[in-house]
């Protein structure tokens, strides 16, 4: 009878340690992508940093400017970027920005371009409507990925398929805090420099218009490779921080297993003691 | 002898080159720029094409470039490109597998999308496999 569990309690324990492998694998690797994704970040920010300072030059040296990426126009549809992650496992990550992205949208009427496998079930089960991206896989989307979606999100702004269109992703705070963010980039907006800084003798070939145009698609897919970015960085982070906190559950269990197993040893011990002391005794 | 002046080039890959130049001749949107010491402050949209450099020990780099612009600021010269490559970067191979795969894609035709991307990846690939193949 005490055999039988203490052998139950062995396998217990067995299984739980392989899930605490498991568990805590998972958390190393996701470390690991966290770190990459910082770096990707950081090797493509100076460029985006620059292309943002030649948009705001742009249209602050040019009064009478007017862009159809800067016109703001009746919104009457919008178009939502929602950015998830490929897999669960990652404590509230996903349903956390999901949940958001559905507040933000509630009662307008919008379509919804998934970036994240978890994303493009969730938006498919519910039956919104749906802009397919080039690439729907975070973890595959390139740069190139980027400027294609950049591009596409640029025509059909221009062509009126939608007036505002909307990131909604997991802004990266520290290693243990995420939080949802919804933010509009299509009609784009600069802060205004102050003045002053604004003579400015730069010729434009051909027009500083065009060059605005041709460039704002640019500018578009660094804000969005920069939120992939952030957002996957934010789905490593609570990754990691979930699997740490199985791993230790994990050990605790096992702790308290050992402990179990240990007294269930010692009774079944004691239970032959006295068995064999009672049989000499009876014996004598 | 020119008088070299600061270039940069940066692309979302990183930093591709940070020195003096004396002559940089770039393709924008309206045709071949050349761009020398004490130019105007400048600002125009780079096309897929070739980017030359003249180095101050009079050596010559050649690059493909693609996307991006080029601006000169109080003398400096920013090339901001999306892609970039040092002729000498480029993998031949990869370039011509890259424009068989965009020719393949044109004979299908799925869609108008498709096609207008399908074509700007096989005029970067041609772009690549020419400068690649003459730069060396």
């Amino acid at each position: 009878m005490a055999g039988t569990n203490m052998k139950d309690i062995r396998l217990r324990i067995k299984s739980v340690e392989s899930t605490m492998q498991i568990t805590k694998a998972m958390e190393l690797v996701a470390s690991s992508k966290l770190r990459k994704a910082r770096e990707r970040l950081d090797r493509a920010r100076p460029f985006f940093d620059l292309v943002y300072e030649t948009m705001t030059g742009i249209s602050a040296s040019n009064k009478e400017f007017g862009s159809v990426f800067i016109r703001e126009r009746p919104v009457k549809k919008a178009l939502y970027v929602v950015i998830a992650g490929d897999r669960g496992l990652a404590g509230g990550y996903n349903a956390n920005v999901l949940k958001h992205a559905a507040a933000v949208m509630e009662g307008q009427e919008a379509i919804v371009a998934p970036l994240g496998k978890k994303s493009v079930d969730y938006f498919t089960r519910h039956g919104y409507e749906i802009l397919e991206a080039p690439e729907q896989t975070v973890e595959a989307i390139s740069l190139d990925d980027c400027f294609l979606f950049a591009e596409m999100l640029c025509k059909g702004f221009r062509n009126g398929d939608f007036d505002e269109v909307y990131f909604v992703y997991s802004g990266f705070k520290t290693m243990l805090s995420q939080e949802p963010a919804a933010r509009k980039v299509l009609p784009l907006s600069f802060e205004k420099p102050e003045t002053g800084k604004a003579i400015n003798y730069t010729v434009y070939d051909p027009s500083s218009e065009e060059v605005f145009d041709l460039v704002a698609p640019q500018y578009l897919a660094g804000l969005l490779y920069g939120a992939i970015c952030e957002s996957f960085a934010s789905e490593q982070g609570a990754r990691r921080t979930a699997m740490e906190s199985a791993t230790d559950n994990a050990q605790e269990m096992i702790g308290n297993l050992n402990l179990m197993y240990n007294r269930a040893r010692q009774s079944a011990i004691t239970q032959e003691i006295t068995e064999i002391v009672s049989g000499a005794n009876a014996l004598s | 002898m020119a008088t070299p002046f600061p270039l940069k080039i940066v692309t979302p890959h990183g930093l591709a080159f940070d020195g003096e130049v004396t002559i940089l001749v770039v393709r924008t949107t309206e045709g071949y720029a050349g761009i020398m010491k004490g130019h105007t402050n400048y600002m125009a949209a780079i096309d897929v094409g070739k980017l030359t450099v003249s180095l101050p020990d009079k050596e010559k780099r050649i690059g493909a470039v693609s996307g991006g612009f080029v601006s000169v600021v109080d003398g400096k010269a920013v090339v901001s490109a999306i892609t970039f490559e040092w002729a000498e970067e480029i993998d031949v191979e990869r370039a011509k597998a890259a424009k068989d795969k965009a020719e393949s894609l044109l004979a299908i035709k799925e869609s108008e999308n498709d096609e207008k991307v399908a074509r700007a990846k096989l005029r970067r690939a041609l772009n690549r496999i020419d400068i690649g193949s003459v730069g060396r």
